[in-house]
C-alpha cells in the first residue's frame, strides 16, 4: 500500500504531536479512498479548524481548510454547486458539535450527500486541552479543573435523531472496520457521519499505547437499536435511503 | 427593448444578479433585505441556478464561498445583524481570494435596532468588520437603477479582483419603488472574468499561505501575501460622479439615499446664491481619496450628510484640506430643506 501518492510531500511532516492518532485516521482514509475506487480528480476534502482541520493540507486532493465550525456549511455550498463531486468533511468534536453544532444538525436534517468524519478526542487539542461537548462528566481539563459538570453529547444518537442516513462509530484502534466504514460512507448517497474516537496523548497526558489499549478494551462492536446505543458501542448504527438534498434542489431547475 | 417599470431596489438587485449570471444564492431572510432572498428563491431555478436557504447567515456566506470555490457565480444578501455574523467569513473570502457578492441592506442599529428604519450605520463595518488587515471593495447604490447597475459591477469586480465585494445599500434604496428602464430579466451581461476555482489552486486556507496554497508561518511570506492582497486594488477606478458648479464653495459628499437628499439640498442652496457641488460616491472602499481631494480642492466647506453618527466623514476629513462637517441624522431621512438650512448656518 502506497500512501505517498495521496500525500503532499511538500506539506510534510505533519504538525501533529508525536503519538497523535490523527495520523491513523488519515491513513485509514487513504486506504478507504482506494477501496471505494472513487474518482480522485473529483474528490474535495473540506476541514474545519483545530488539529483535525489540518487533515486537508496533507492530502494531495482538492482541499479546503475553512473557518472554525463551518466546514459543513462550506461543503454544502461546494456539493450543491457541483453535485458530481465527492465531498468529504473532516471535523473535530469541538468543531462539529460546539461551534458547528447548528450546521451539523441541519446537514443531517437535509440529508445532503456529504461524508462527515468527526475525530473525537473528547477535548480541545489545539487550544490547549479544554473541555468539549464530548468530554465525559467528571473529567478534569484546563476549563474543568474540578471535573466536568456538563453532560456530553452522544454523536451517534444526535446524528440519527437529526436525520443523517448513515451513522457509524469506530475508534482509532479498530482501523479495519473504520476504513471499511469510511469507504461505505463515501459510496452512500446521503449524509454520512462517522465518529472516530481517538485521544490526545499531549493533553490527556497518556501514552499513545495506553490510549489504544483503552480504546481496545472499552469499545465493543454492537448492533444495538437506537434506544440501547451506549457511548462505548461501535459499529454502523444507521443505514437507510432517503431522498438526497442536492437531487431535490437540482430537480427544481429546468 | 427597455421599457418603463415600477421596481423596488431589492427587486432590481435580484435582476442585476441574474443578468450578471449569478447561479448560486445562499441566504437567510432578514428585514429589510428579504425581498432579495424571495426573488432569488423564485427566479434562480428558472435560470438554472441553485437557491438554498441556510440555517443562519454564517452558514449562508460559508456555502456561497464554497460554491464560489468550485466555479459558481455566488451571492448572499442580508441586513445589519446578519452582516455582523458574516464578518469572519468575509475576511476568509478576502484571504482565500474567493469572488463573491454580499448585499447588505442596512437598517437602524446597533443590535436589533429598528428593523424597518433606515440607516447607514454599517459603513465602517463593511470596511473593517473582520479581524486583521485585509482590503475590500464596497459599493453604495443610491437608487433602484443603481441597485441593478452596481450589483452587476459588484460581480465584475469580484471576478476581476478575485475578492468579496459588498454592495452597501440601505433600507430606503432597498424598499423604495421607482420608475426605471432596465434591461429585461435574462439579458445577460458578461462578467465572469478569469474564475480561479478550486481546481486551479489545489488548497485553500484562511491561514497565511504560500502561492501554492500551503500554510506558512514565515513572516516574510506573510507580509508578502498581505501586501499583495492590498496592492491588487491599486488600479481600481472608483465610481464617483460630480454635479454642480465647478470650484463650488460648498461640496456635499454623499452616498446611498443621502445622495438624493444632497442633490435636492444643493438645488435649494444654488437658488439662494451659494455655489454648490455634489460628489456622489459609488465606491466607498477602496476610499476614492484622489477624487475626493480633487473635487473639494477649492471648496470652503465640505459637508458629509450621513444616516449615522458620522462614519465616512472621518475618511473625508483625512483627505480634505478645507473645513469638513458631518451632518448626522438616523432612523429616518432628513428633509432637503433642513439639510440646506444646516449648510447655510455652517457656512
Amino acid at each position: 500500500m502506497k500512501y505517498a501518492e495521496y500525500l503532499r510531500q511538500d506539506a510534510l511532516p505533519t504538525l501533529w504531536c508525536p503519538g497523535c492518532l490523527n495520523g491513523v485516521v488519515l491513513a485509514s482514509f487513504i486506504r478507504a479512498m482506494r477501496k471505494s475506487k472513487i474518482d480522485r480528480e473529483r474528490t474535495v476534502v473540506v476541514s474545519g479548524i483545530g488539529c483535525s482541520g489540518r487533515m486537508s493540507q496533507y492530502l494531495d486532493l482538492f482541499t479546503v481548510h475553512t473557518t472554525h465550525g463551518r466546514a459543513l456549511a462550506f461543503a454544502t455550498g461546494i456539493k450543491l454547486a457541483n453535485p458530481s463531486l465527492n465531498v468529504i468533511v473532516f471535523m473535530g468534536d469541538g468543531d462539529a458539535l460546539a461551534i458547528g453544532g447548528n450546521h451539523f444538525i441541519h446537514a443531517c436534517r437535509r440529508n445532503i450527500d456529504l461524508t462527515a468524519i468527526v475525530i473525537n478526542n473528547r477535548l480541545y487539542g489545539m487550544t490547549g486541552g479544554q473541555a468539549a461537548p464530548t468530554t465525559p462528566e467528571g473529567e478534569i481539563t484546563r476549563t474543568s479543573p474540578y471535573g466536568n459538570v456538563e453532560r456530553p453529547f452522544d454523536l451517534v444518537k444526535l446524528a440519527i435523531s437529526a436525520g443523517a442516513t448513515y451513522v457509524a462509530r469506530f475508534t482509532a484502534y479498530h482501523v479495519r472496520w473504520l476504513e471499511k466504514s469510511i469507504a461505505d460512507a463515501i459510496m452512500h448517497k446521503g449524509f454520512s457521519v462517522i465518529e472516530v474516537v481517538t485521544g490526545c496523548p499531549t493533553h490527556q497526558k497518556k501514552k499513545p499505547a495506553d490510549i489504544l489499549e483503552f480504546l481496545k478494551s472499552n469499545f465493543k462492536r454492537s448492533d444495538a437499536s437506537f434506544e440501547e446505543i451506549r457511548p462505548s458501542d461501535i459499529g454502523v448504527f444507521k443505514k437507510e435511503i432517503r431522498p438526497e438534498f442536492c437531487e431535490k434542489v437540482w430537480g427544481l431547475i429546468l | 427593448m427597455k421599457k418603463k417599470e415600477l421596481l423596488q431596489g431589492n427587486e432590481a438587485a435580484v435582476r442585476g444578479a441574474l443578468n450578471a449570471g449569478c447561479n448560486f444564492f445562499a441566504g437567510y431572510p432578514i428585514t429589510p433585505s428579504s425581498e432579495i432572498v424571495h426573488g432569488m428563491a423564485r427566479l434562480l431555478p428558472k435560470f438554472g441556478g441553485v437557491f438554498v436557504q441556510m440555517e443562519d447567515e454564517i452558514a449562508s456566506i460559508s456555502a456561497a464561498i464554497g460554491a464560489s470555490m468550485v466555479g459558481a457565480i455566488a451571492m448572499t444578501a442580508t441586513s445589519g445583524p446578519g452582516f455582523s455574523l458574516m464578518q469572519e467569513s468575509i475576511g476568509y473570502a478576502a484571504m482565500t481570494e474567493s469572488p463573491l457578492v454580499i448585499i447588505n441592506v442596512m437598517r437602524a442599529g446597533p443590535s436589533t435596532g429598528i428593523p424597518t428604519a433606515p440607516s447607514q450605520g454599517d459603513v465602517m463595518q463593511a470596511r473593517y468588520g473582520s479581524h486583521g488587515d485585509y482590503p475590500i471593495i464596497v459599493l453604495a447604490p443610491a437608487s433602484v437603477g443603481d441597485m441593478y447597475r452596481l450589483t452587476i459591477d459588484a460581480f465584475k469586480l469580484a471576478f476581476e479582483y478575485s475578492s468579496p465585494v459588498v454592495v452597501l445599500s440601505d433600507e430606503v434604496v432597498g424598499h423604495m419603488r421607482e420608475s426605471v428602464s432596465l434591461p429585461p430579466l435574462g439579458e445577460k451581461v458578461e462578467c465572469k472574468g478569469k474564475v480561479k476555482n478550486l481546481f486551479e489552486r489545489k488548497h485553500r486556507t484562511g491561514l497565511a499561505h504560500l502561492e501554492n496554497g500551503l500554510p506558512t508561518t514565515d513572516l516574510g511570506e506573510y507580509r508578502r501575501l498581505i501586501e499583495r492582497l492590498f496592492s491588487k486594488f491599486d488600479d481600481l477606478k472608483p465610481g464617483v460622479k460630480f454635479e454642480g458648479q465647478k470650484d463650488a464653495e460648498v461640496v456635499l459628499i454623499s452616498y446611498g439615499s443621502s445622495y438624493r437628499l444632497s442633490k435636492s439640498a444643493a438645488k435649494l442652496l444654488l437658488r439662494n446664491g451659494i455655489s454648490t457641488g455634489v460628489l456622489k460616491l459609488e465606491t466607498l472602499f477602496p476610499f476614492p481619496e484622489g477624487e475626493v481631494r480633487k473635487f473639494s480642492k477649492s471648496a470652503e466647506l465640505v459637508i458629509v450628510p450621513e444616516m449615522n453618527r458620522g462614519q465616512l466623514v472621518k475618511e473625508v476629513e483625512r483627505v480634505c484640506c478645507c473645513r469638513v462637517k458631518g451632518v448626522s441624522y438616523y432612523g429616518s431621512l432628513i428633509l432637503p430643506e433642513e439639510l440646506a438650512k444646516i449648510v447655510e448656518v455652517l457656512l
